[in-house]
């Protein structure tokens, strides 16, 4: 990115505040990058020939003299397939010692696939695990967030979906990612002999929070690169948007902007869609599949964040430790894989809708039971029923290390709901009942 | 001579611009780019600077960069060639742009004004003719489709020519009209409206009567719509607003159906593309893509053009509606369109309202939905709009102001509730919170009286009644516990279940329950009524569960089945016996 013409220097800067520099500057573009004293900074207004720049990394120690120089393009990225199995930073330079691949520069945050040109996702992610394959089959080119608090595993519950999707590329993407959990990712997709297809853009927590507002639109557009020019089906994980939303709040705030709900920008929401929105199946056999992570504050989805989130993805996947069981569960209720629809039933089972609804209607009514036995109240033979089945249900199959393919999850529940019901408490249709039942 | 400027300055996508002749508020302009053309719209004047929002990415636009104004404010085009168009924002016709990608300063035509129709002539030469009169009339997909007289002309004039049946291009003159000015009017198949004005050249508004049938129970039987009515859903997000929006696409009975799909995501609209080229449309026998015009702006293409792209939706409606067509707007989501106007109204540094809205937001929402309505045309056909649009609000807070100002504009509410959406209850919409005002309007019950049926509105009720005193029995059950109640109270909750699982809910996938005719509906709840009416004994509060479950069970398989079916009557007639003459003790 150092590498292009320098056009002129600069050194006398107007107006500093802890994000921008402000200085007299002619024909410049908007959104033009700029180096400020070798700190990347990035064009955000301009008034007359006075120009405002946001340093990404913040402005501390920068002197009023400093030597401002402009790049004359907005961020860009070298696109290759020599990309994989190599681990960059926010502005895509190598986190090893190798130099970076030179390839077709693509400026980032490119412009929006036509909708005309997309083709409906058809094709589901097997991830052996049930609250997704069961309850909330994910689809190529469907994009869904886990919801998770902070104590969740949701990095180690998103390499191993990672890990069984047969993607022809990783990407992952880093915001505010500790060290540990750098390594963790780095180790699994290492041990698991998968490094040739991971790329990785990283911003970890030591780096400045500003930055990370770079690292979806690299990962994006290398996925973009992968996904079109190779025509091949990619993965991309982003964590966690939800540091990648405070960091546009930060930045908001410098600018003087009024803050909406929760001191988000008011732009969220359309900040937010145009990152999810690149998720995508192309009319050929190329596809951008995006698996996120939101984390939340003790479970509170009305947080802006994760609401806005929830607006813009197609089903959210909801992390929850089951206190009565000690489990990690996607938690039936909350969850949503809003593309479920496609697929179900139609390249599973025909009787997976009913008995996934079923499940789920009795889990309910077992959630009911439990808060009258908690008041105190007599169950019925029918609540006791419940509970029972919905430890089973918790522990045999919604429980995240249980691993099984889809027709053995489908039959499993027919065990269970065999096991703790009669046929007609499940609202079942009877043709399927009639099919399936285990006596 | 057209005005010109240059770029003074830019924040995001508003740009200052220093034109060098007078210009108006609203006015359209064109800025230079490097080799792209953007389109702008000037929002605000202030001194000699025009503040322009730009309906696409500014990314590399220098100051001084060359701005050229057009005069006219943002127009949409209107003309035969138009049904089953996918449009952006801006009318772009997607399908026309070429490459995978949206690139920016990319537009294309609307439609195609060198496409030949067969016209017919309604009037003769020398009649008088005001704006909006029926001049002639060609076909598209099976719909009349009438060639109008200009909606801008103001009075009375004398028809001085009028082509003959036969062949013509769009762009052809058809009709020449002479005012008593002697100003004449070239008429050609296609003209144009700007888009924030409404379009009216109607002769009266009237009060809506008439039901427009979903095919949803809990919409048609509970909440009814009306042609020209206004209605929205709200709801937290997962609860099904698209999918419910969605169903009432397919199923309404409209002549015309424009969706707006307005910063929301792309995969939903890709669904209706997909789907609607398939299904069948009951009415005509031809497919619902042919009576459907989709404008998609959806949540990642530029935020300008998400706002202006429910007016552009609008305005076409209003333009079928003067044809004397039902037309149905759906808009997914207002809410977003609402956050594109805090966006801009942020960067212009106006003083926010709350949650930093902009302060014009209730009149501005209201001022578009006033747009819809049942109209009488100066010649006494009958046309209407009815619109009916989401809103999605933060937190799933009703409390929040897109939601409240919404409230006050629209006659219908859908409140979509998180807890039914939890437990599957599809369509998650509250039967206690919701309401449609139109079961109050008079017109309505004497239209329902004499075309439909004399007990629909005591059904619906009726059934809001039982809905209600079961929610109250649940409430009570939870406090004093299942033996700390009489049995009535276990009766009436569980036949509120009976209402909630066979009526209310309906599956929006299953190719029988997903319509229900309104015999059927009608029919349906007549059996469930007389059902809740009946008495029935149970010694112990344990033998409601089951008896209802039971029964429940069946009635769901009745749902399924094909109405009047040897398959339907045999349950139904399980049914009968297990309901309707119940034994001392049922089980």
């Amino acid at each position: 990115m150092q590498t292009s013409v320098i056009n002129r220097f600069y050194t006398d800067i107007h107006h500093i505040t802890k994000a921008t520099i402000s200085l007299r500057a002619t024909g410049i573009g908007n959104e033009e990058l700029a180096l400020v004293d070798g700190r990347l900074a990035q064009v955000v207004k301009m008034e007359g020939d006075m120009v405002t720049l946001q340093v990404f990394s913040g402005t501390e120690g920068i002197a009023n003299d400093a030597k401002v120089s402009f790049l004359g393009t907005a961020p860009e990225l070298e696109v290759d397939e020599r990309l994989r199995g190599r681990f960059f930073n926010a502005f895509g330079k190598p986190l090893d010692e190798w130099p970076a691949p030179t390839g077709r520069k693509r400026e980032i945050g490119g412009p929006p696939v036509n909708p005309v040109r997309r083709k409906q996702p058809n094709t589901p992610i097997f991830t052996g695990i049930a609250g997704i394959d069961l309850n909330n089959t994910i689809l190529g080119g469907q994009k869904i967030p886990f919801f998770a608090d902070p104590d969740q595993p949701y990095n180690e519950v998103m390499a191993t979906v990672a890990l069984r999707a047969k993607a022809d590329k990783i990407i992952l993407g880093g915001m505010g990612l500790s060290n540990d959990d750098l390594l963790f990712f780095k180790d699994t997709f290492r041990r698991a002999g998968v490094l040739d297809k991971i790329i990785a853009f990283v911003n970890t927590t030591e780096d400045p929070p500003v930055e990370r507002l770079l690292v979806p639109d690299m990962v994006l557009t290398a996925a973009e690169f992968f996904a079109v020019d190779k025509d091949e089906q990619v993965l991309v994980l982003l964590t966690d948007m939800t540091l990648y939303a405070d960091a546009l709040s930060i930045v908001s705030n410098r600018m003087d902007q009024i803050p909406s709900k929760d001191s988000m920008p008011g732009s969220l929401y359309s900040d937010l869609a145009r990152i999810y929105e690149k998720a995508v199946q192309f009319e050929g056999k190329g596809s951008i599949t995006i698996i996120a992570v939101t984390t939340l504050n003790q479970g509170d989805i009305t947080h802006a964040i994760p609401d806005n989130t929830g607006y813009i993805t197609e089903g959210q996947l909801f992390l929850r430790k089951d206190s009565e069981t000690g489990k990690v569960i996607i938690d039936p209720f909350r969850s949503l894989s809003r593309l479920k629809q496609l697929v179900i039933g139609k390249q599973t089972r025909e009787d997976h809708p009913q008995i996934m609804n079923a499940c789920i209607r009795l889990y309910a009514d077992a959630a009911e039971a439990r808060i009258k036995k908690e008041n105190g109240f007599e169950l019925t033979d029918y609540d006791i029923r419940t509970l029972a089945y919905a430890r089973d249900y918790t522990a045999e199959l919604l429980s995240i290390d249980v691993q099984m393919d889809m027709d053995e999850m489908l039959n499993k529940a027919w065990q269970l709901i065999s096991k703790h019901f009669q046929p007609d408490e499940t609202g079942i249709r009877q043709e399927l009942v009639d099919r399936y039942w285990m006596n | 001579m057209k005005v010109r400027g240059t770029v003074q300055g830019l924040i995001a996508n508003l740009v200052q611009v220093k034109p060098d002749g007078p210009v108006r508020q609203n006015e359209i302009c064109y800025l230079q780019a490097g080799e792209d053309l953007l389109m702008g719209e000037i929002i605000k004047i202030s001194g000699e600077i025009a503040f322009v929002q730009v309906y696409d990415s500014t990314r590399g636009v220098r100051i001084g960069a060359e701005v050229n104004f057009t005069g006219d404010l943002l127009e949409v085009t209107l003309g035969p060639g138009m049904l089953g168009k996918k449009y952006d924002g801006l009318q772009s016709d997607l399908d026309a742009h070429e490459g995978t990608f949206l690139l920016r300063g990319m537009r294309s035509p609307a439609l195609d004004v060198h496409q030949k129709w067969d016209f017919r002539p309604l009037v003769q030469t020398g009649s008088m003719v005001s704006a909006g009169a029926w001049l002639g009339e060609i076909t598209e997909n099976g719909l009349p489709h009438k060639i109008m007289a200009p909606f801008s002309m103001e009075g009375q004039g004398k028809i001085a020519e009028i082509k003959p049946a036969g062949e013509y291009k769009a762009a052809d003159t058809v009709a020449e009209i002479i005012m008593t000015d002697g100003r004449k009017h070239a008429v050609t198949m296609v003209s144009t409206w700007p888009s924030k004005l409404a379009l009216k050249a109607y002769g009266r508004k009237i009060r809506p009567f008439k039901m427009l049938e979903t095919g949803i129970r809990t919409i048609d039987t509970v909440h009814p719509m009306l042609e020209g009515g206004t209605g929205f859903i709200p709801g937290p997000f997962g609860c099904g607003k698209t999918v419910l929006q969605q169903a009432i696409a397919k199923q309404a009975k409209a002549d015309i159906v424009v969706i707006a799909a307005c910063g929301e995501r792309a995969n939903e609209v890709v669904e209706i593309f997909t789907e609607f080229p398939e299904l069948d449309d009951p009415a005509t026998g031809r497919k619902l893509i042919e009576r459907t015009i989709i404008i998609a702006n959806t949540s990642s293409m530029p935020v300008a053009a998400r706002e202006a792209s429910v007016y552009t939706a609008m305005t076409i409606c209003e333009y079928y509606r003067n044809m004397g067509l039902r037309v149905l707007l759906l808009a997914d989501s207002t809410s977003r369109w609402a956050q594109a106007l805090r966006e801009m109204s942020n960067r212009m540094e106006d003083l926010p309202g709350p949650d930093a809205f902009p302060m014009d937001l209730t009149a501005t929402i209201a001022a578009f939905y006033a747009r819809a309505g049942y109209v009488e045309l100066t010649n006494g056909k009958q046309g209407s709009i009815t619109f009916i649009g989401t809103v999605s609000p933060a937190g799933g807070n009703l409390k929040e102001p897109v939601t409240e100002a919404t409230k006050k504009a629209a006659r219908c509410f859908y409140a979509l509730s998180q807890r039914r959406a939890d437990s599957k209850r599809y369509p998650a919409v509250d039967p206690i919170d919701s309401y449609s005002k139109y079961l109050e309007y008079p017109e309505f019950r004497d239209y329902m009286k004499e075309h439909v049926s004399t007990r629909w509105i005591a059904h619906a009720n009726e059934i809001k009644n039982i809905l209600l005193r079961g929610k109250e029995a649940a409430d009570q059950i939870n406090i004093l516990g299942d033996d700390g109640v009489s049995i009535d109270y276990h009766m009436q909750f569980w036949k509120s279940e009976l209402l909630d699982f066979i009526l209310l809910q309906q599956d929006a996938f299953d190719e029988v329950d997903m319509f229900c005719s309104v015999t059927r509906q009608e029919f349906m709840a007549d059996l469930l009524l007389q059902i809740c009416q009946t008495e029935y004994h149970f010694d112990h509060f344990s033998e409601v569960r089951p008896f209802f479950r039971k029964m429940i069970n069946s009635l769901k398989q009745l749902n399924y089945a094909i109405f009047e079916s040897p398959g339907f009557n045999r349950i139904l007639e399980e049914v009968r016996s297990m309901a309707i003459q119940p034994a001392e003790k049922s089980i």
